[in-house]
């Protein structure tokens, strides 16, 4: 059996890697359409603050981006360091999206980053806003094709196990890519990124004018941020919501588990504001509820039903009866693979095997798993339900705050009133942590609710580890903990050193301005 | 569809373009990385080494990230295999490699010595680490790595990490760092001014003699000493490792990684032609050509990489402990339909790739020279 310590210490150091990560992807997103907007601005008018406030978020831009490389590189090759297993199983699917984004999306976004620094003399006005323009399309592409591999864990599409070869393999490309839930994933993502960048850009122009400082760049940023915030939020939260639509037909047990729904309503489901999720009793103590949202957000009906945990779990156990078929059948399989009795019943119990694989965790050989282990990997199938349940409810009411400070301050910079309200500028500064911990709080609902599975319905997480020693994932895990922390405390040293410093004053003429002064 | 035995053997050569575009391209920055603090003694002059592959090493990793996604693609168990096989290894790499950005970006926003300095050293061992260990586990490709599967065909190492260090695996290593220490100095040969250029071309006409001299007794421990494998069956496309009921196919014996080259002689001008470009880049840094030098230092990574993948060809990861589940173009690939599907996106997006990287080298082209340093103090 595999060692459930090492899956814990896996998966910790997974978690661990990609959130960190996550901390840099969202700004790097959101900062590089702030900089081709501000930097359109300038090409378009042609007036010089806009160029100093497109080079002063770049140079934040750029503390930013280095960090999320950094990170990055890590992610690509960790899929086969811890997770040898699922590399092997899902390799066939998933390395597509991963291979294509680096040609098409990564080259792009990392050639061009580049020139956007030190193509500033070098460029005419144009050519300048065309690579900043390229290196915020190729953050975006990068996005879309992580996010296509990502929801191909979340709904595997597209794909068939061949028991030949032992692992899931390509049947349909054009279903990975389209895959409704990829799709969704991506829109939510992306314009959360937006967000990260806009409250960023807000709550530091915020500052600047507490402070009094460069009240030129300060303002200008702040109506690009609170128009670009206040678009980009609202979509978050319908996109969002979307997402929410999709969830519930593919993955059914993870809004369960988010609803803390233990038994399935009547239809329709009424929304559960808040409550105490009780684990083992199975309930949830002072629900405050709202009737009919649930049903309407997860299936766009008022006679369809949201099903509830203890139903989902009941749907599981026939499942996992049939995935027991399928193991033993291709067990006779791998001995003999022309025997045409165990070649029928793997077929007709194949799209289980998944489940069976879930009996891992109890049992040496599934085959052989008891009434009471059945029953077991079948309430393994629920996820952490207070957890999600809080994590969910934080990041929604992140989501609206987010609506509301966009609309005050658009209002505000509409009538040109954003200096007047010392309490708003402050509200806004304070929010800077705010959105980091909105997406934060996304990705743990959307990957920690994935479990138990790494691939939703095909392969156990657990199953997926690499048999790596104990010792050297502790040691690595403490590597990565202690090195990315380091340079964590550098990167928000340089950011705040950046900011305090302020941009170029447009009197003193920068080194660029004197070259091209010497120049010409 | 294309046969599968033929994708295969187009995405072995694919990895093979892959490996000589990151030795090529990134393969610079590295060589740079590892000799910036000795080429440049002041604070100035290393700003101009620097200040030569900051706009561009960002986007010359991407053959490294691609390498990796490419290998996920087209060779699943080749990517879970040795990448948890040599998990430790792997672990300093990846840490090695995340000092690059970090040290280019954080470097020269604090003009404190000690902070730079720090910095120098973050991209010293960025530069010079990562050089060492591609060649180290190039090595112990010769070598053959300690695994098999299990039932569940899960990839079991029982190898250490120590274990990887053994002598022909650091003369290996040896060879790729003086093959890479030889290119990036070509390149600041060709980018910066004097007194940098001067220094940074007898670095590397040392680094071209090295280089000469280790390959040559690699492959003579190759030939004579080195215990091969050799794939003596007929290729199977479409088995798998170790298959139930698959014949012994893989023997072993002394100097069979020049299997390849004995059946055809004619693969013998890769490592003869390797070893000309090494001597022709000596030359060419000798009369100051930098620029031809620059070339005919791509033309080594590029043969090195082409000799070592002849040699162990048809193998990509052979098992020391049971040769026959050793992992090859034959056994290893995905399905056809995705090998297909990646090669099209390949031949689509990697012409547009070489395009714009070559028009923003274009841009970026003439010399960075100590008078443009003080121009932009506080800039770079």
């Amino acid at each position: 059996m595999i060692d459930a310590t090492l899956v814990q210490l896996s998966r910790a150091q997974f978690a661990l890697t990609a959130l960190y990560h996550f901390l840099f992807v969202p700004l790097t997103l959101g900062l590089s359409m702030l900089l081709v907007i501000m930097e359109s601005v300038y090409v378009m008018t042609g007036r010089e603050v806009w160029r100093r406030m497109t080079r002063f978020w770049g140079t934040l831009f750029g503390i930013n981006f280095a960090m999320g490389v950094a990170t990055g590189i890590t992610m690509e090759f960790q899929f086969g360091t811890n997770w040898a297993y699922y590399a092997h199983y899902a390799g066939d699917i998933f390395g597509v999206p991963l291979a294509i984004e680096g040609l098409m999306a990564f080259f792009l976004e990392s050639t061009f980053v580049g020139l956007f620094f030190f193509g500033w003399e070098r460029l005419s006005k144009v050519g300048h806003l065309m690579v900043t323009g390229l290196t915020a399309l190729g953050s975006n592409l990068s996005a879309l094709w992580i996010l296509v591999a990502n929801g191909w864990m979340q709904n595997p599409t597209g794909a068939v196990f061949n028991e030949h070869t032992m692992r899931m393999e390509l049947s349909s490309f054009g279903q990975v890519l389209f895959n409704p839930v990829a799709q969704a994933k991506f829109v939510h993502t992306v314009a959360a990124g937006y967000v990260v960048g806009s409250v960023f850009v807000l709550a530091i122009s915020a500052w600047y004018l507490l402070q009094r400082r460069h009240a030129d760049i300060a303002k200008r940023s702040m109506v690009v941020a609170a128009s670009f915030g206040l678009a980009c939020s609202l979509s978050v939260v319908v996109l969002g919501d979307e997402s929410g639509y999709v969830a519930s037909d593919n993955q059914k047990m993870k809004v369960a588990a988010i609803e803390a729904e233990w038994t399935t309503q009547p239809p329709p489901a009424a929304f559960t504001l808040v409550g105490l999720p009780d684990v083992k009793a199975r309930t949830t103590h002072g629900a405050i509820s709202v009737p009919w949202v649930l049903g309407l957000i997860a299936t766009r009906s008022v006679d369809e039903p949201v099903l509830g945990i203890q139903e989902l779990v009941a749907q599981a156990r026939p499942r996992i009866l049939s995935g027991m078929q399928a193991w033993s059948a291709l067990q006779r399989l791998r001995r003999d693979p022309g025997d045409p009795q165990a070649q029928q019943r793997f077929d007709a119990h194949r799209a289980d095997l998944g489940y069976g694989l879930l009996l891992l965790r109890f049992v040496d050989d599934p085959a052989r798993a008891t009434a009471a282990q059945v029953d077991q990997a079948a309430w393994s199938t629920v996820p952490n339900v207070p957890v999600l349940f809080w994590c969910f409810r934080a990041m929604v009411a992140c989501g609206f705050y987010f609506i509301a400070l966009f609309a005050v301050a658009f209002w505000k910079s509409a009538r040109h009133r954003l200096e007047d309200s010392r309490t708003f500028l402050r509200c806004a500064l304070y929010s800077l942590p705010l959105p980091w911990v909105a997406a934060e709080l996304g990705w743990v609902v959307a990957e920690y609710g994935r479990q138990p599975w790494a691939i939703d319905g095909v392969l156990p997480t657990f199953l997926g580890v690499s048999p790596v020693p104990l010792h050297e994932v502790v040691l690595s895990l403490a590597g990565f903990l202690v090195f990315y922390t380091a340079l964590a405390a550098v990167d928000v040293y340089l950011m705040v050193r950046t900011v305090r410093a302020g941009p170029r004053e447009a009197r003193e003429p920068g080194p660029q301005a004197a070259h091209a002064a010497a120049r010409s | 569809m294309l046969e599968h035995a033929v994708l295969q053997v187009i995405w072995w050569l694919l990895l093979g373009v892959l490996l000589i575009g990151f030795a090529v391209m990134d393969g610079f920055d590295m060589g740079v990385g590892a000799t910036f603090r000795f080429v440049g003694r002041s604070d100035e002059e290393r700003c101009a080494l620097l200040a030569s592959i900051e706009p561009v090493w960002d986007g010359n990793q991407v053959w490294f990230i691609l390498g990796g996604g490419a290998v996920f693609a087209a060779w699943p168990v080749l990517y879970a295999t040795s990448f948890s096989g040599l998990y430790l290894a792997m672990f300093l790499l990846l840490l090695a490699l995340i000092l690059r950005p970090v040290g280019f970006m954080f470097r020269n926003r604090v003009p404190d010595p000690r902070w730079r300095n720090v910095w120098d050293w973050a991209l010293t061992v960025g530069g010079a680490v990562p050089a060492l260990l591609f060649g180290v586990a190039f090595g112990n490709l010769f070598l053959g790595l300690p695994f098999h599967f299990d039932e569940l065909r899960r990839p079991l190492y029982t190898g250490g990490f120590v274990g990887l260090l053994t002598p022909f695996a650091l003369l290996s290593g040896l060879v790729s760092l003086s093959m890479l220490i030889m290119h990036g100095c070509t390149y600041a040969a060709l980018k910066v001014g004097e007194p940098m250029a001067l220094r940074a071309t007898q670095v590397g006409r040392a680094a071209a003699a090295v280089f000469v001299v280790v390959f040559i007794v690699t492959g003579v421990w190759t030939s004579d000493v080195l215990v091969g494998q050799h794939l003596a069956a007929a290729a199977l496309s479409g088995t798998v490792p170790g298959a139930a009921g698959a014949d012994p196919r893989v023997v072993l014996y002394r100097g069979a990684w020049l299997h390849n080259f004995r059946a055809h002689p004619v693969l013998w001008l890769a490592p003869s032609g390797t070893l000309l470009a090494a001597i022709l880049t000596w030359a060419l840094l000798s009369i100051a050509r930098p620029g031809l030098a620059f070339l005919s230092s791509a033309l080594v990574q590029a043969g090195t990489i082409l000799t070592a993948g002849i040699a162990l060809f048809p193998f990509l990861l052979p098992s020391s402990t049971d040769p026959d589940q050793g992992l090859t173009v034959w056994n290893a690939s995905s399905s056809a339909r995705t090998l297909q599907l990646m090669l099209i996106a390949v031949i689509v997006f990697l012409p547009v790739v070489l395009i714009y990287t070559g028009w923003v080298f274009r841009v970026l082209r003439g010399r960075i020279t100590l008078e443009e340093i003080r121009r932009h103090a506080g800039w770079y």
